[in-house]
């Protein structure tokens, strides 16, 4: 039979089932073919905290979104166009975030009595479809008994019925494949590695992906195949990477490129756990992991670490933040390197650990007793990460002083296309250990001697000299008790405390010297309107901006890396612009920063619902104020706009 | 790098065993108390039990024949937590009841460094509860001095953990409601593979405890009993004092029967009615106990139970008895050196360099090239 085969610029597709039914393998592996093929693409699994919340019901319902294009993308997407849904609460429950005509493909088979009044369904919603009265009736439904053509394709391997339905999320995933022409072989090789020790589950699961893809390819039930061509990258060898594995690999990197060891000292949370996970595998470069009896104690030991002489690193999310705040105060008084890492995730409190939410921001700006200055970093994509990474180590190890890394669960979990980058094209970072005696004193017999001063600074930099135990006459005591200016013995003088609080915020502002300019994206250079962000926010910003200048309106956006000290061209810029718009998944924290030190009138566009920013909804806000501050009527609908449409 | 020497495992007080310093360089030039004095002015009361401990360490120092360089005082906060800046060597005063946490990043970074902790009772029992016990059981190369003045010194007198039960103090004017800690059978229930105590103004057995302690390879805990002449003075004298001393110091020596009193009059045996031990008046006389029945104290015993039950003879209230020495010491895999041969046997299997491993680590998975 043959078979229809139409041209796609994008396709988002969402995977949503049971949190037991591997939702995020399918996704993830779908991924994985579509980077392969080599599209541009941007992930967002979406999952519940509950690693089995009840099955069948609504908050058990486990997501998987992948947005992929032959050109360069920028976010997830707002709304899928096919929805792939393992049973009535996986429905139910994306439903409502379907555009009209979207495609749903449905596993009839759990679409049962109890199954539908688990997921609040009173009547089946795959009955009397193509009836003017269908609640589905918006969409171009396609019912699949996919669990039965799974059990029923795995039979010759004799599983029980259970573990043979289980295999149904491979069926979907092969029926997927076909429908928008993946390359195949990564999945079967991954399943055969996945699966290596259980022979017939192992069969199984690839029988089932071939089985999809064979439904799919002789059947009738889908007429149409889609094309989605590669998108053009820069050359280059390429992988798909999660912000987790990116911001894993960039450690790893820091200490090859500083000579350091790496120490972590971690305390398992969610989402930065993977972090903890990653690193324990490298112990071959020398990267030891701890894992804490709690966050202090993670942190605690990193400071040790540092003090010893290694890159001490410590990674957790907001609440451990919280319990690390004195110890990385201490970090601040001894100008220690120390990394700290902050996988951003709902709040206050517990909050959404599974959601992602930027409003960590001002409490690593502030959260700690005294005059506390710490560096601020933000990657602002998954692959991002690794960069992100170095350059927080680099300032680390050459200013003498924590510093904070904030990523978020978006970019943690997500994924996109990474370049990998080649080892010479890193920068290298040299730790620079005291080795020598640094101070000239007069003793009391009239005599030169000499001296080591741990808190004499390098004139370029403030930091202070780094002398590490095992360096014989650098012996040294430092502590979280005010040091005297040079000597570093403790002071209580009024004086040498005003100076100290001030040195060591001078140290932090320093690093702006070392910061490269600003990247303003202002493609006509007329633009009235500025979006400025930080992290996760640049793909929503950047979709966002180009769906208003499609539309025929001029807009700015330039993204935020560093955060203390804000670039030393910030203030300039911000000042160019009639008004400046900053989106942030949080009440206004950065817009708060940008007012408190610019006296702009930042304006805020925020959200706090656990997911990203809608490019849609966000263009609409951003054309609000063009239309304000040109005088002019903005309609973004009245010119074809593509989303996404390339610069 | 200096080489390092077996030297100090040959004089350890139980040869054998392997040792807490036997990978940190050695020293081969005589070396004085005065060279680990720094120039620092020591600021505590007059008459803190703190100074006669600082004395002693600074004695002791260079008789372990290491180098200064490579020893490393870690300490939380409170009076006693002033301790490393009075040492000429590599020191961190660090924040309340961390110390331990801090020095388990620094021992399982460096195995060339002798590591110090020095605490309180309030910051090694209170605050830092967790890290305390949380080290003895992962038996990190590292060496706890815990100065036990069972008060809260440095912020002016409240009670501690250690203090007993109805104490008067700032805080507890009518007397305190807590039941104190004994530290010495927390560390025995946190796994403790080396547990002593000794006391401030004892410089001999001090020094003995402490060599033993730097000596063992994993956690040492030592509980150091230290007067606070200013917020619980006398908190000690029972067993200070030379009229009771007698009575009042069970001395635990290994292959030694226990006994003490005036006379070595009273000795322990095992208790068959609580499992425990008693204290029993030794000789011939009826009501007394024979001299082979006393118990043997065996600190390298696997199993606990009996140093357990020895710590329990410590008085709770106002301490009138208390055994004294080193109730355990066993040898058992440490932290940081798993975590060094962790490392050590993963860098042995990855050929190639650093950076040719990290391009491969990058480069790995499933990868596409754009030409
Ligand atoms: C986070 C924090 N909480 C409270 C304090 C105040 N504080 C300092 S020392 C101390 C108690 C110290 O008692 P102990 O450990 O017994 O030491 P000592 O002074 O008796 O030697 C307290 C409560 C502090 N420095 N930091
Ligand atoms: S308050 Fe007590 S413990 Fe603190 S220095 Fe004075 S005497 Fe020593
Ligand atoms: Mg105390």
């Amino acid at each position: 039979m043959s078979k229809q085969v139409k041209q796609l610029d994008r396709v988002i597709i969402r995977f949503a089932g049971d949190s037991g039914d591997g939702m995020q393998l399918t996704g993830d592996r779908f991924t994985q073919e579509s980077a392969v093929f080599g599209n541009d693409l941007v992930t967002l699994p979406n999952f519940p905290a509950e690693i089995r919340a009840p099955q069948g019901t609504l908050p058990g319902v486990s997501s998987f979104q992948v947005h992929f294009a032959d050109h360069d993308i920028l976010t997830a997407g707002d709304a899928p166009d096919v929805l792939v849904a393992m049973n009535p609460a996986a429905l139910k429950a994306n439903l409502g975030d379907l555009p009209k005509g979207a495609a749903i493909i449905v596993d009839t088979h759990d679409f049962t009595g109890r199954n539908l009044t688990k997921a609040g369904y009173d009547a089946n919603p795959l009955d009397g479809l193509g009836d003017a009265g269908s609640p589905l009736g918006e969409f171009s439904v396609h019912p699949v008994d996919l669990t039965g053509m799974t059990v029923e394709a795995v039979k010759e391997f004799g599983l029980s019925r259970k573990d043979a339905a289980r295999a149904k999320n491979m069926f979907a995933l092969g029926l997927l494949s076909w429908m928008y022409g993946r390359p195949i072989e990564s999945t079967i090789s991954f399943l055969q590695k996945r699966f290596a020790k259980v022979a017939d589950i192992r069969d199984a699961n690839i029988t089932a992906f071939k089985a999809g893809w064979n439904f799919g390819e002789t059947t009738e039930t889908f007429v149409v195949q889609y094309e989605i061509k590669p998108a053009p990258m820069s050359a280059g060898t390429y992988r798909n990477i999660t912000g987790n594995l990116a911001l894993s690999y960039g450690l790893v990197a820091a200490g090859v490129q500083s000579g350091l060891p790496v120490f972590l000292g971690s305390y398992p949370i969610t989402p930065a756990s993977d972090i903890l996970h990653e690193l324990s595998k490298h112990k071959a470069f020398g990267v030891t992991t701890l894992q804490a009896e709690d966050e202090i104690a993670g942190v605690g030991a990193a400071i040790g670490a540092s003090f010893a002489g290694s890159l001490g690193v410590t990674t957790t999310s907001g609440p451990g933040i919280a319990l690390k705040s004195e110890a990385i105060g201490l970090a601040v008084m001894t100008e220690l390197p120390l990394l700290v890492i902050d996988v951003q995730r709902g709040g206050p409190s517990t909050g959404l650990p599974t959601k992602t939410e930027q409003a960590d921001l001002l409490q690593a700006m502030f959260g700690r007793n005294g005059e506390a200055p710490v560096p601020i970093v933000a990657p602002q994509s998954p692959g991002d990460c690794f960069d992100a990474a170095i350059e927080a180590a680099r300032i680390a190890i050459t200013y003498r002083t924590p510093v904070m890394l904030l990523s978020d669960g978006y970019l943690a979990n997500g994924s996109e296309p990474w370049r990998i980058p080649e080892i010479d094209d890193l920068p290298v970072i040299d730790p620079k250990f005291a080795t020598e005696r640094n101070q000239t004193v007069t003793a009391k017999d009239g005599s030169d001697v000499e001296e080591y001063w741990p808190y004499l600074r390098d004139e370029e930099t403030l930091a202070r000299p780094w002398a590490i135990p095992g360096t014989p006459g650098l012996e040294h005591r430092i502590g979280g008790l005010e040091k005297g200016d040079g000597h570093g013995n403790i002071s209580y003088d009024p004086a040498n405390h005003d100076l100290m609080v001030r040195t060591r915020q001078a140290k932090v502002d320093r690093i702006a010297e070392s910061l490269p300019p600003l990247v303003v994206d202002d493609p006509s250079g007329e633009a009235k309107v500025l979006v400025i962000g930080w992290g996760s926010t640049y793909g929503p910003i950047g979709a966002g901006c180009r769906r208003v200048r499609k539309a025929g309106y001029q807009v700015a956006q330039v993204h935020l890396r560093h955060l203390n000290p804000f670039p030393k061209d910030l203030g300039e810029i911000l000042k160019r612009y009639d008004k400046v718009l900053c989106p942030e998944m949080n009440l206004g924290q950065l817009s708060l920063l940008l007012r408190g030190k610019y006296l702009v009138d930042a304006i805020g566009y925020n959200q706090v619902n656990g997911m990203p920013i809608k490019a849609a909804s966000l263009a609409e806000a951003i054309g609000g104020l063009v239309a304000e501050a040109e005088g002019i009527t903005v309609d973004l609908t009245s010119s074809p706009i593509a989303e996404e449409a390339s610069k | 790098m200096t080489t390092t020497s077996t030297s100090s495992t040959e004089n350890l007080p139980f040869p054998g065993l392997r040792s807490g310093v036997e990978l940190v360089p050695t020293n081969d030039q005589p070396q004085t108390s005065k060279e680990y004095t720094s120039d620092q002015e020591v600021r505590w009361c007059p008459g803190c039990g703190d100074y006669a401990v600082l004395k002693a360490v600074q004695g002791f120092l260079p008789e372990l024949g290491l180098r200064r360089e490579n020893i490393v005082f870690v300490s939380g906060i409170g009076c006693s937590s002033r301790f490393p800046y009075y040492l000429d060597t590599y020191g961190m005063h660090s924040i309340h009841g961390r110390a331990p946490s801090i020095a388990t990043g620094i021992a399982t970074a460096r195995e060339d460094l002798s590591v110090w902790v020095v605490t309180g009772d309030g910051d090694a029992l209170s605050i830092g509860g967790n890290h305390l016990i949380h080290a003895l059981r992962r038996n990190v190369n590292m060496t706890i001095l815990l100065f036990n003045n069972r008060i809260y010194g440095l912020t002016k007198g409240q009670y501690s953990p250690t203090s007993e039960a109805g104490k008067i103090t700032k805080s507890t004017p009518m007397g305190s409601l807590d039941h104190p800690f004994n530290p010495v059978s927390l560390a025995l229930g946190a796994e403790g593979s080396f547990v002593a105590r000794t006391i401030d103004s004892d410089r001999k057995h001090l020094t003995s405890v402490l060599s033993a302690a730097a000596a063992h390879r994993g956690t040492s805990i030592v509980e150091i009993y230290q007067n606070c002449p200013i917020f619980n003075d006398g908190a000690f004298d029972a067993i200070k004092n030379n009229d009771t001393k007698a009575d009042a110091i069970i001395p635990l020596v290994h292959g030694e029967p226990i006994r003490f009193g005036v006379g070595g009059g009273k000795g322990l045996v095992r208790d068959s009615e609580t499992g425990g031990v008693k204290i029993v008046e030794v000789g011939a006389e009826p009501g007394q106990v024979g001299e082979d029945q006393v118990l043997v104290h065996d600190a390298h015993n696997p199993d606990p139970t009996m140093a357990f039950a020895i710590s329990r003879l410590t008085d709770s209230g106002y301490l009138n008895q208390s055994p004294i020495g080193i109730f355990r010491q066993v040898e058992r895999p440490t932290y940081d050196d798993g975590a060094r041969a962790q490392i050590a046997s993963s860098r042995e299997a990855a050929p190639g360099t650093p950076s040719e491993r990290l391009a491969n680590l990058i480069g790995g998975g499933d990868t596409w090239t754009v030409v």
